[in-house]
């Protein structure tokens, strides 16, 4: 019997399978769960304090010598980006409710524990680093864009524009934070609605405001564990929850970590790779027998 | 009132002479106040100028329109009389002289000689350079001759007005006389190799507010110091900002209010002018919160006119009137992006284009594969037999 395409693929399929299930004790247990370094810093962004200013938008391209972005279809005349894009790197949005309610929303990078763009960066242009702030290195990145896919919110920003490209997000002013400076945006912020500090201290604080006047805010601080945790954290309105302002529920794994444990279960002790070149390997050989290649050829 | 009194305000000297010590304090306290000094600042310029130590003054006219003398003329706080009387002395200009040909120059000698590197020399005009600058002359002199003896000599130099600080009208284009500004000319190595190093004040403007000038002499002649100044010479503390900055009228910027054409309704009920051909969000100058002649509102924005862009060189006679100009600094209006931006899909053209590429690919694909077959023979034989 010759083999038929359809067996063949009917082999790698079930030695792929079996490479997959080959450990098995891999993939049972828990995902492994990382943890912020103890002085990692971040952001609380409390939406009912937000006035919509904007300052932080201003001050932040100033901080980070960003351009205006007026080629927008809102006018020339002013910088007004739509969205997070190459030229910006924070933005205040407004949700408009059908029931009427409004509620400001400030986009940034979110500064995961576990960054998917960092995860699926080949060469660690994009890296988990000092204090937790999730920093670019222009001069290793590849240009892959793999980082804009994987990111659940949306954040990395590419530059379409230009003869050599990088990749454009808020890396929370590290260039002050080293020099033991503030973010530009909080420190333009004439409300606090957005602060900065220690991450733990601002989770004790977002839970504190919560405990204090529960009728104001929505029972939940965003980012205190969604996505595996990010070092920025979320305060919304009551009535508002958070898949409104565009944060996504993500549940409680970064999925970083669950496509790291995928890949690495698979290539666990090589053994689903070599499992597949000997099922193909086999298929050549009995091929290659069956036609007497192996024996002076048929021509 | 004693004789104590008058030392410590460093009156006694004016007694007798007609001035009360009241009225001479008040200048100075208008003068302080006017330019933004503060209060402490009052008994030193009046120590500074009872004291004879009024900065000897010369201005000059080269080509100009007077407009900059005449609007100082119209300053009240202090007013010019009081200025050139009791703050500073002025001893040669033009237009404001009761001597005249041979007296004047007299009088202009001998202010250059006796406070030489002391004195204020103002220059108000271009300078003329084509033709070795005989386009302006005074008492048979060239003005470019005239600025670089009388600037080289004086202590410091003030280019009033847009023709003295970068050109003005006379440099606008086609410039028949090579009309060119002070600072430009006198930096100059080739014209002036001394005055490399000397600080030039600019103050541009159509006319400049008469209290930037003010506010500049009066620093130079109670501490003998010119203003911080930005890179072109300017004072910073007026022309740091632009108009746009402290516009009073933008509020209706920002909610993106515009009067669209002079006359219609956003125009009367006072919105924003830059569709009009506003060049306030490039012009630096001080506009917006020192208006001029004394009247509240006077000004081109107060009065319903979009700001003519008169103090800066890339705009003023060079770029139309209602001409649109980008903005300077661009902050976010008063509407906010939504959560889920619309970055809208692909157009109709777009798909119709991209159909057409690749269809035409698949044909041309499906052409070659024929020829491949045929040039086999297989195709050849086939198509034998269909002809047979």
């Amino acid at each position: 019997m010759s083999p038929t395409r359809r067996s063949v693929l009917k082999g790698i399929a079930s030695a792929a399978t079996l490479a997959a299930t080959g450990a098995p004790e891999a993939l049972a247990g828990p995902l492994p769960k990382k943890t912020p370094p103890p002085d990692a810093v971040g952001l609380l962004y409390d939406a009912t304090r937000c006035i919509g200013c904007q300052a932080c938008v201003v001050k932040c391209k100033e901080a980070n010598g960003l351009p205006p972005d007026s080629g927008t279809p809102r006018g020339a005349m002013y910088d007004a980006p739509d969205d997070l894009n190459s030229k910006t790197k924070n933005i205040i949005k407004l949700y408009k409710g059908e029931d009427g309610r409004t509620s400001f929303m400030k986009a940034q990078c979110m500064h995961c524990v576990d960054p998917a763009c960092a995860s699926v960066c080949m060469i660690s242009a994009l890296y988990k680093g000092p204090r937790g702030i999730v920093a670019y290195d222009p001069g290793k990145c590849v240009g892959c864009r793999y980082c804009q896919t994987a990111c659940p919110f949306n954040v990395p920003k590419y530059e379409w524009n230009t003869a050599f490209p990088k990749i454009v997000k808020c890396e929370l002013c590290r260039h002050l934070v080293e020099k033991g400076g503030v973010p530009a945006c909080v420190a333009a912020c004439p409300r606090e609605a957005v602060i900065f500090g220690g991450l733990e201290t601002l989770r004790a604080d977002a839970k504190g405001r919560l405990a204090r006047e529960p009728g104001k805010y929505y029972p939940k601080v965003y980012g205190d564990t969604d996505g595996g945790g990010t070092q920025v954290l979320y305060l919304s309105v009551a009535g508002i929850p958070f898949d409104k302002l565009g944060l996504p529920d993500l549940g409680t794994e970064s999925g970083a970590a669950l496509s790291e444990h995928l890949t690495h279960a698979v290539y666990q002790g090589f053994i689903a790779p070599i499992a597949l070149y000997a099922v193909l390997g086999f298929a050549v050989w009995r091929s290659w027998r069956r036609q007497g290649l192996g024996k002076g050829g048929q021509e | 009132m004693g004789p104590e009194t008058g030392r410590r305000t460093g009156f006694g000297k004016w007694e007798g002479q007609g001035v009360s010590r009241r009225e001479f304090l008040r200048t100075c306290a208008i003068a302080a106040a006017a330019v933004g000094l503060p209060g402490w600042t009052v008994a030193e310029i009046a120590e500074a100028a009872a004291a004879g130590g009024r900065p000897p003054v010369v201005w000059l006219h080269f080509q100009e329109c007077t407009g900059c003398s005449e609007t100082l003329l119209r300053a009240s706080h202090p007013a010019v009389s009081e200025l050139i009387l009791d703050l500073v002395s002025l001893d040669y200009h033009e237009t404001l002289f009761a001597a005249a040909g041979k007296q004047a120059e007299e009088a202009l000698n001998a202010a250059i000689q006796k406070n030489k590197g002391k004195y204020i020399c103002v220059i108000e005009g271009a300078i003329p350079t084509r033709d070795n600058g005989i386009y302006c002359k005074i008492a048979g002199r060239t003005a470019t001759d005239l600025v670089t003896d009388i600037g080289l000599k004086a202590g410091a130099i003030i280019a009033i007005g847009s023709c003295a600080a970068w050109g003005g009208i006379p440099s606008a284009a086609p410039n028949p006389t090579g009309a060119t500004g002070v600072p430009q000319f006198l930096k100059n190595a080739n014209n002036a190799p001394y005055l490399k190093e000397k600080a030039i004040v600019a103050l541009p403007g159509c006319p400049p507010n008469p209290y930037t000038f003010l506010g500049t002499v009066l620093q130079y002649a109670t501490y003998g110091t010119l203003p911080a100044l930005d890179s072109l010479g300017r004072p910073a503390f007026a022309y740091a900002r632009t108009i746009h900055e402290d516009c009073p009228r933008r509020p209706h910027f920002d909610a993106g209010r515009f009067a669209e054409r002079f006359g219609d309704e956003g125009h009367r009920h006072g919105y924003c002018l830059y569709k009009t051909g506003c060049k306030g969000p490039r012009t630096h100058a001080p506009c917006s919160l020192q208006h001029f002649g004394e009247v509240v509102g006077a000004w081109p924005v107060g009065i319903g006119h979009p700001c003519f862009g008169c103090t800066e060189q890339s705009l003023a006679f060079r770029v139309p009137l209602h001409t649109t100009v980008e903005i300077d600094r661009p902050t976010p209006p008063d509407t906010y992006p939504p959560i889920h931006a619309d970055h809208g899909g692909v157009s109709v053209a777009a798909v119709g284009v991209a159909g057409l590429t690749v269809g035409a690919l698949i044909g041309a694909g499906a052409v070659a594969a024929k020829k491949l077959g045929a040039s086999k023979g297989e195709g050849k034989q086939e198509k034998d037999k269909e002809a047979k």
